[in-house]
């Protein structure tokens, strides 16, 4: 019998059947019984207080069931620490109607509970409230000067402060052959996941609830409403398997979350809220952030000196930070680098992970400053790269656990066609379009944390694992199915994976990058602990062909544990659970990665990106007619998943660099396009040709599964190579995405 | 601070009795006349499968077919579809099987968090019975209002294209 592993195999998704026919759930899909709605209403006003609102009146209209503001929330935690989660920055959490006071422009400020939606809907566009406004700050532009450190926390753990100072930065430029340098300027962007936010909870009585929740971490929503409601978390179930997007908008838990909970429990009654295409601008976002790099070479192109400072916006109550600055030195050695990175905070909600965050924005920076460099020293962008390749990690002289990218350049260029590239800016065209080649390098960090799986051999000898984890979109039901199918050796169908529900055992939340490693190592850990015992319980059995042998002896496939060296001795699983005396046998692992062994290493998925781009040269109108992506990042789980990881980046780099943004008005400290229509993400026409490309790379380091995580690096280098491309079409360098053709003309 | 009392509208008041022919099945439902066909097939039918994404017309993600069109069904009011033949998501397809574009959907890997999916599906199908698209650029050109955030558009075209091409999607 075939024991071909699931780990490697492009298996289509395992819940296909269920989404293309609408029967996967989303949050607020649960139709329960006597279920009321509740809708939001937000401040008109930045900054200021609430002196009053119009609820008595409004409350008096037939349906209305409740309205909570700030004066009649019930009493709830005192302390920051119980407003926490696991995704908080330092500082002291958004607490939902906690005071009259403003502190962001849409500001939840009220909750109309009603029958029915459109009552609700209805009710909260009369309620109207009086404020007294203050002054208020929302141009990171116009406070640059109020640049500050930020408060180190526990956040910091994941987004290490920017490495130390080497050499003498201000020399090493002075005495450069080539220098260049840039202001990159980032707008503020909203994830937008086109599931709107939204939480049913069913109130089960006696301060229980089961909440039906969009969320990327059910056990840290789970957490934060067991605190923050002082209830027993063994009442309070999340439930999250399907979640219709999240790229990190359901890191935190959001206030709808918060809202839903209290009326369920105020009421003692079944309760959805669901937040509205523009009440999705009003909990975080990637934070507007202005760089500056210097980046010097000798004569020959060898950098000598990388100067990338960060100015990034966060709120007035905690410090959102993202790992900016700290990527240049880690991909190209230099005797002299100086990276700064600061915080001015602002009257806004606080910033929160939006998929690549940090490295989307910072390798923009530094991969087009590199482009210009290498155009200066007249050196083809890939031989440059190749020049001050980084063989080990110089930014904290540690070696890198495996890198591949080298084959990345290779690869990735052979398949794009590089070698017909003309160095030279506008010299190529196709009709009235100027054509552009550009290129640039991604790299993000492989992380992982401890999580918890359980594995269930069950009384028809199949194997269920469990693990809270959601499933975003990434591919994690079928990835931790043929990571777990593999550990006892089974087929796909004798498998099941159950998720998305803070029951089961622990997972942290589904972000950067991290599940793969942190789940599926959780999961391997509980198969190992599985295997094991079956063995065991195969040693017990009378006359057993197992006894005295290690675990290394014997091969689990197809429901049987074979001898290595005479596959005829062999034990059924199902003979095993007889054994068992007919009972399910179970093991609950939980997996604490090895700190001190990795961090000997820097670890780290890379990526090479090159685009072509087409710019009508009287009306400026750009295209990203084809792009290819080849990424280094350890062992693929499966190859049908993973490439659409890499594509959707792909497409989100495409909408980074030339359509998105959240604009302001700061008069008024608002965002003025709060709807999809105006907030431009790519449509199918802006989508041409998309090439993937996974290079082999082995390591031995990151987990068990050699596995780094493809979430983000697929966002990372093509930003940066776009707006190259876009130099090498027109010979105009535009350094503030996104990139709109009005800056070409 | 205003001081004249507050009255719910005229539209809030009374119900209206409409069918919808859903799915090939007639429903009839009690219904206000501010309830969207959205709303009415997601909350009053529990027919989930249509999405909400934006609730204005900008997404695509709640398209239906109705009278053999695709519409935006957060556009319209139940009440403006009294007796109209309307298909969902949950009835593209014959009993028990998947309908071709389902299949090169799963085939494809033509989405990841799948909330866009019933409105590429239906929207597709629509597209189809209009008979516009010749090229690949004109399916492009005609999908475009079906917003994908996860980045799937282009194993979207070719899903819609293999089908296309194989003309199996009656």
């Amino acid at each position: 019998m075939s024991i071909k592993p699931l780990i490697g195999q492009p298996i289509s998704r395992l819940e296909g059947h269920l989404k293309v026919t609408g029967a996967a759930k989303y949050a607020g899909e649960y139709n329960v019984s006597d279920l009321l709605y509740g809708y939001v209403v937000n401040s008109t006003i930045t900054k200021g207080k609430i002196i009053s609102m119009n609820t008595d009146e409004v409350k008096k209209i037939p349906g209305i069931v409740e309205i909570f503001t700030h004066e009649n929330r019930p009493s709830l935690a005192w302390f920051d620490m119980q407003y926490s989660d696991m995704d908080a920055p330092p500082g002291s959490p958004f607490r939902p109607l906690h005071k009259p006071d403003i502190k962001y422009n849409g500001q939840p400020i009220a909750l109309i509970v009603a029958e029915t939606f459109e009552l609700a809907r209805y009710a909260a566009s009369i309620l109207k409230a009086e404020y007294q406004t203050e002054a208020f700050k929302t141009d990171l532009e116009a406070n640059l000067g109020e640049g500050r450190k930020p408060q180190p926390g526990l956040a910091t753990m994941l987004k290490p402060p920017p490495p130390k100072d080497k050499g003498d930065i201000d020399l090493a430029l002075s005495a450069a052959a080539f220098t260049s340098k840039g202001t990159f300027t980032h707008g503020t962007e909203h994830h937008n996941p086109l599931e709107l936010f939204a939480t049913t909870t069913v109130y089960e009585g006696k301060g229980k609830v089961t909440i039906y929740d969009k969320t990327q971490g059910t056990v840290n929503c789970q957490l934060y409403v067991g605190n923050v409601f002082g209830l027993h978390f063994k009442d309070v179930r999340v439930i999250s398997p399907y979640v219709g997007g999240g790229f990190g908008s359901g890191l935190r838990p959001q206030y709808q979350l918060f809202l839903s909970v209290m009326v369920a429990l105020e009421l003692k009654r079944n309760v959805r809220v669901t937040l509205d295409r523009s009440q999705m601008f009003t909990f975080g976002h990637r934070p507007p952030t202005i760089q500056k790099t210097k980046f010097g070479s000798d004569i020959n192109g060898k950098i000598t000196a990388l100067y990338h400072e960060a100015t990034a916006e966060t709120s007035l109550y905690e410090d959102y930070t993202e790992t900016v600055v700290n990527w240049a030195p880690m991909i190209y050695p230099s005797p002299n680098s100086k990276m700064e990175y600061n915080l001015v905070p602002l009257d806004v909600f606080t910033p929160i992970d939006m998929r690549a965050p940090g490295g989307s924005t910072g390798l923009h920076a530094i991969e087009s400053t590199i482009d210009d460099l290498a155009h200066q020293a007249k050196i083809d962008p890939i031989q440059f790269r190749l020049l001050n390749y980084a063989e080990r990690d110089e930014s904290v002289n540690r070696p890198f656990s495996s890198k591949e990218l080298k084959q990345c350049f290779i690869q990735g260029a052979e398949k794009f066609g590089w070698d017909k590239r003309n160095p030279e800016p506008r010299s190529m065209r196709n009709g009235n379009k100027l054509v552009g080649y550009g290129m640039a390098t991604g790299a993000w960090e492989s992380m992982i944390l401890p999580a918890r799986a359980e594995a269930i051999l069950t009384t028809e000898g199949k194997l269920i694992v469990k693990s809270a984890v959601t499933d975003i979109g990434t591919g994690t039901l079928t990835v931790m199915s043929q990571i777990a199918a593999d550990e006892l050796g089974l087929p796909l169908d004798q498998v099941t994976f159950e998720y998305g529900d803070s029951k089961m055992p622990f997972a942290p939340i589904q972000g950067g990058s991290f599940t793969v490693s942190t789940v599926g190592s959780a999961i391997k850990a509980a198969g190992k602990a599985l295997r094991k015992k079956l063995l065991k319980i195969a040693q017990h059995i009378p006359h057993s062909a197992f006894k005295g042998l290690e675990i290394e002896d014997v091969v689990f496939q197809d429901g049987y544990i074979r001898l290595k060296l005479d596959p005829s001795k062999e034990i059924a699983f199902t003979a095993l659970i007889h054994a068992n005396k007919g009972k399910v046998i179970r093991t609950k692992n939980f997996n604490v990665p090895n700190l001190l062994k990795l961090k000997k290493h820097s670890r780290a998925a890379h990526s090479a990106a090159f685009v072509e781009v087409e710019v009508d040269e009287e009306l400026g109108v750009i295209n990203v007619t084809r792009a290819v992506t080849a990424v280094a990042a350890g062992k693929i789980i499966n190859p049908k998943t993973a490439r659409s990881q890499i594509l959707g980046g792909m497409v989100w780099s495409i909408s980074k660099a030339l359509r998105e943004e959240t604009i302001s008005d700061h008069n008024f400290g608002k965002y003025m396009n709060q709807n999809l229509g105006e907030y431009h993400i790519p449509v199918h026409a802006d989508i041409h040709d998309l090439d993937v490309i996974f290079v082999e790379e082995n390591d031995e380091i990151v987990n068990e599964l050699g596995s780094k995580g493809i979430g983000e690096i697929g966002l990372v280098g093509m930003p940066p190579a776009i707006a190259n491309a876009i130099f090498h079409a027109t010979g105009k360098r535009i350094n503030e995405f996104p990139i709109h053709f009005d800056k070409l003309l | 601070m205003r001081t004249e009392s507050i009255q719910p509208p005229p539209e809030a008041k009374n119900s209206e009795t409409v069918t919808l022919h859903i799915n090939g099945e007639a429903r009839t439902l009690s219904v206000k006349p501010w309830v969207t066909l959205l709303d009415a097939l997601r909350e009053n039918l529990d027919l989930t499968g249509t999405k909400k994404g934006c609730d204005h017309g900008q997404c695509g993600a709640c398209t239906v077919i109705c009278d053999g069109k695709r519409i935006l069904s957060c556009l319209s009011l139940a009440v403006m579809k009294d007796g109209a033949e309307i298909t969902t998501i949950e009835g593209v397809a014959p009993t028990g099987d998947l309908h071709p574009l389902q299949k090169a959907f799963i085939e494809h890997d033509a989405f990841q968090c799948g909330y866009c999916t019933p409105g590429q599906i239906c929207s597709a199908i629509g597209m189809f019975k209009e008979g516009k698209a010749h090229t690949e650029a004109e399916v492009k050109e005609l999908m475009s209002g079906n917003l994908c955030r996860c980045g799937a558009n282009t194993n979207i075209i070719n899903a819609i294209m293999e089908v296309k091409n194989g003309g199996n999607y009656e």
